[in-house]
């Protein structure tokens, strides 16, 4: 028994799943039980095989009797890839642990048309992210990359009655298909100098600067686009809300982390020598990820749509710790760098975590009460006290409050970013400083967001007779929320035995023993040394638990001591629903402030009375905040491409006689060359 | 073991300071506007008073509206914890540092803003909304000013920091003027004081803080009356600690310990005298103006953090 039979138990669990799937149309609960179990034993082997990996750092490789005849399958579990499959197998669980009593109210409201292909779809998904990681050479990588795209694309579009899912799902399918040529083409330069499609090959390459900045190039515009980095994320605010909720789930909390590996997988571990102008390249970028995804984020009133965009910030972060990294292992300091890493591969854990809790709420609202739209929630926390509790948790996390989870990485990439005195170059001791105030504004905007998000649908009156009558969801979707949210205490808690087991992949990749950020033992959390930075999770949990409860227990007010009143109305009478702030008047000011990141069309209508100037009789107020990438970046490029789509047409008449010449030309031209 | 004894004593000494300071600057204010000043610790009688009052509770509100007022209090009480008051070496700065103060002080609001919006009325939704925007905004100032600081001394944990620039002596640092004048508008903005927020308006158009706290009472309302004022404290107390430490005990005697004690409060005296002058002759600020206000601040941090790049390193 080893780490790679756990995993390819996974594997087998996986396409099991989908095979068994394929009967899911006649025996409905098949679906809901059968398929589901297996995913969730996938996801649970993943976990193990994983872990095991991190923990033992062993290196285990492989071929498969699959494949070319001169190219066999290579697969590989390494601590870097077990790292990914802990991520993957950890939300790959939860999420089959809440899909069964999602998935019985889904089919029974949205009158779903094949079970079975949800079930294939969802399985061949897992198995193609899981093979992502355990590939060991190209081939096999860009199989099981496409697997995950395309059964991703029918994930997307399966709710394909409605118009927006299909555009979704067709700009989905383009983008990942451009991005997955770029990938292509990277690996096309690595094989060319190292001679083979193994990784192996590909890492004894030598590379002349020029080129490996070409391959780096390749593949962070294929990963980017796959991770949704500004500006290549178009698609993501339109295929994740598409999809079922528990899908969505594990697109943004585990797929976008798969382009997360092969980014880190291609520049770390093959490409290798590490210039800071790709560093600086990825920080600049993970920058505007940030700030750009919170404030697309602020504006949205849709609650998927929302994630989706917070999503877009949390790659952003990501990529800003990869930067970071990259930029220290380039200027001498592979110490720092490793903080860097260290502290993106945390993050990368930590989102997948609390997305995949945010989107399973999510999905719990709208299976409780059909609505997606903030504007129409409301007092949700008295009809579903306990998904209540566990979004709040989500919200915490993610705006990076202590003492949870998303709190630690955020502190560890701000730990990263002061250590930029140590940089011989004026000019980046200055830019880091900048992209770490983004990050703290970014991080502030994200508060306000979630404060918006919480406050307006779980708190106050309800906004809608639906949302009013909305009820608690099932045990099943309850545990894995519940599950979710307690491993982001535990996460944001304990951080350092977790750390302590990634420690494993920089010492694979990089081949140095970085001073533990664990060395004060399990309280102390001190990336550099204790002089510089210390953190100490668990006291301040103590420390919170203990001034909460001690104030609680003195000064808790007893029934007996409260009376119940009306709030404050001004005198004016009864206080109403429609009299709350909505999301969007919560977004106004910072709407306001940042106007000039949207393109913002208000429009306000007013139809007065008669003879009384002053008093309006009714306001018409439209609002529509676009996304600026749109016209100033996509459509540009859909008219060139149509443009030039139109000139080639010029060469087809449609007459045979034409296209006869077309050949008969064509082939002496090639008898020419080929003479 | 003494050390975390002093620290868990130092925390107390803060806590229970914070009114009397608050009280100081109302009397200050008094005195500057010709009004008659009420008594140094009737702040004291004050919350003495709601904490005996008994609690009105709106008919809607839910449990995290009553939880609020507990968890603002305690992440105060922990921001107070990790600052060093009176003694410079302080066991708790290691517990959490100033990244850590900041998210203490954005959990406290983050919470206050959902409290804001639990009873579903305009104000409440009103005054999360303007306090989210005004505290997004004065985060990356606030932090872009202590990084100026830790990138100099190398460090972010306060005691560090305190002891570095003890160390340093009389050394006019240009970014550190900067900073400080940074962090002094960034303290104005997020304490709620005036040209901002005005801590003692009740028109209801211009609160910000009051508006999100309007429905609470008795027991409530005083816990986070008494955050309020605790929190205004740790921004003074910062800022005369970090940038001028000087009289702070860094022995454990009884003599350096009396010092330490003299010279926070005088110079929280001090501060407070330059609080009260500042709002007498600034006038409130509509709201889209505190934008501004606060793009300023962050210029000042920024060139802060520029001219320690740029004059203060070498290479």
């Amino acid at each position: 028994m080893s780490p790679l039979s756990l995993a390819y138990l996974a594997l087998a669990c996986a396409l099991a799943s989908g095979v068994l799937s394929l009967g899911a149309d006649r025996y409905a609960s098949l679906l809901r039980y059968g398929s589901t179990i297996l995913l969730g034993a996938a996801g649970l082997a993943a976990v193990g095989a994983g872990g095991w990996s991190l923990l033992h750092e062993s290196r285990h490789a492989d071929q498969l009797l699959l494949g070319l005849p001169w190219l066999k399958w290579h697969v590989r579990l390494d601590p870097l890839s077990g790292f990914f499959f802990v991520v993957v197998g950890l939300l790959v669980a939860a999420v089959s642990l809440y899909a069964p009593g999602y998935l019985r109210e889904f089919a029974h409201r949205q009158n779903i048309h094949s079970r079975a292909a949800l079930g294939v779809a969802t399985a061949l998904f897992v198995l193609g992210m899981l093979l992502v990681l355990l590939a060991d050479d190209a081939f096999v990588f860009m199989i099981a990359w496409e697997l995950m795209s395309v059964s991703s694309y029918f994930l997307v579009a399966y709710q394909h009655q409605h118009a927006p899912n299909r555009r979704a799902a067709f700009l989905y399918l383009l983008m990942a298909h451009v991005g997955g040529l770029a990938i292509l083409l990277g690996f096309g330069v690595l094989a060319a100098f190292g001679g083979g499609f193994t990784f192996e090959a590909m890492r004894a390459a030598n590379l002349s600067a020029a080129w490996a900045s070409i391959a780096f190039a390749l593949v962070f515009f294929g990963f980017g686009m796959k991770a949704g980095m500004v500006p290549l994320h178009a698609w993501l605010p339109e295929a994740h809300p598409a999809a079922p909720s528990h899908i969505s789930a594990l697109m943004s909390g585990v797929m976008l982390k798969v382009a997360i590996y092969g980014l880190v997988r291609l520049t770390y571990d093959l490409i290798g020598d590490i210039q800071w102008q790709w560093g600086v390249a990825v920080l600049v970028l993970g920058t505007a990820s940030t700030l750009l995804g919170v404030l697309y984020a602020l504006m949205q009133h849709d609650l998927k749509r929302l994630l989706a965009y917070h999503s877009v910030e949390n790659i952003g972060i990501i990529l800003m710790g990869l930067g970071l990294s990259m930029i220290f292992i380039s200027n001498g300091k592979p110490v720092l760098g490793v903080l860097g890493l260290v502290a993106a591969l945390y993050h990368t854990l930590n989102h997948a975590l609390f997305k995949g809790l945010l989107f399973l709420g999510a999905g719990a609202v709208a299976h409780a009460c059909g609505e997606n739209d903030l504007n129409n929630m409301g007092g949700l926390i008295r009809r579903m006290p306990q998904t209540a509790v566990f979004f709040l948790v989500g919200c915490l996390a993610i705006s990076g409050l202590p003492p949870l989870n998303g709190f630690v990485s955020e502190w560890l990439t701000f730990q990263t970013a002061l250590q930029a005195p140590a940089l011989a170059s004026g000019v980046l001791r200055a830019l880091i400083p900048i992209a770490a105030a983004v990050l703290a504004l970014s991080a502030a905007l994200a508060a306000a967001c979630f404060v918006k998000v919480y406050g307006v649908a779980f708190l106050g009156q309800p906004r809608g007779r639906r949302v009013g009558h909305a009820h608690e969801v099932d045990i099943g979707m309850r545990a894995a929320m519940g599950l979710l949210a307690l491993l982001c205490l535990v996460f944001g808690v304990l951080p350092t035995f977790f750390i302590d087991a990634i420690d494993g992949i920089p010492r694979m990749l990089l081949g140095i023993t970085p001073p533990s950020a664990t060395a004060g033992g399990w309280l102390w959390l001190t990336p550099v040394s204790p002089r510089v930075a210390s953190y100490s999770a668990p006291l301040v949990f103590a420390g919170v638990v203990l001034i909460g409860g001690l104030v609680f227990l003195l000064l808790r007010v007893r029934r007996k001591n409260i009376r119940r009143g009306y709030p404050w109305d001004c005198g004016f009478g009864a206080l109403n629903a429609r009299m709350q702030y909505t999301a969007t008047s919560f977004s106004m000011p910072i709407r306001r402030v940042f106007a000039p990141v949207w393109d913002i069309e208000e429009e306000i209508e007013e139809t007065k009375h008669a003879n009384q100037p002053f008093r309006p009789a009714a306001i018409r107020h439209q609002l529509h905040v676009q996304d600026k990438s749109w016209p100033r970046l996509y459509e540009p490029i859909g008219r060139l491409v149509l443009a030039a789509a139109r000139r080639i047409g010029l060469i087809q008449t449609g007459s045979i006689h034409t296209y006869l010449a077309y050949s008969f030309f064509t082939l002496l031209l090639l008898l020419w060359v080929v003479t | 073991m003494t050390a975390w004894l002093l620290g868990v004593l130092q925390t107390l000494l803060f806590v229970v300071s914070a009114p009397l300071l608050a009280g100081w600057i109302k009397r200050v204010k008094c005195h500057m506007q010709n009004r008659a000043a009420p008594a140094l610790w009737q702040p004291y009688r004050d919350l003495a008073k709601l904490l005996r009052k008994r609690v009105v509770l709106a008919e809607h509100a839910s449990w995290v509206f009553r939880a609020t007022p507990f968890i603002v209090f305690g992440a105060t009480i922990l921001a107070a914890a990790v600052v060093p008051l009176v003694l410079a070496q302080h066991p708790a700065a290691a517990v959490a540092d100033v990244i850590v103060l900041v998210g203490f002080l954005a959990l406290a609001r983050f919470f206050t803003a959902l409290a804001g919006m639990d009873i579903g009325t305009a104000f409440g939704g009103m005054g999360s909304s303007r306090e989210m925007m005004i505290g997004a905004l004065a985060e990356p100032v606030m932090l872009m000013a202590v990084f100026t600081l830790s990138m100099t001394a190398s460090t972010t944990n306060l005691s560090e920091a305190v002891g570095y620039t003890l160390n340093g002596g009389l050394v006019l640092r240009p970014s550190f003027v900067f900073a400080l004048l940074g962090l002094m508008m960034v303290a104005v903005a997020e304490t709620g004081r005036i040209p901002v927020d005005n801590p003692a308006t009740h028109l209801e158009l211009t609160m910000v803080h009051e508006a999100m706290i309007l429905e609470y009472s008795g027991r409530h309302l005083a816990l986070i009356e008494w955050a309020a004022q605790i929190k205004l404290m740790v921004y003074m107390v910062l800022i005369a600690n970090i940038f001028l430490p000087w009289g702070i005990a860094t022995e454990l005697t009884a003599q350096a310990a009396a010092l330490g004690v003299t010279a926070i409060g005088a110079k929280l005296a001090l501060l407070g005298v330059l609080l009260i002058l500042w709002e007498t002759v600034m006038a409130k600020m509509r709201l889209f103006r505190v934008p501004q206000f606060l793009g300023f601040a962050f210029l000042l941090s920024l060139l802060g953090m520029l001219t320690h790049v740029v004059l203060e390193t070498g290479g």
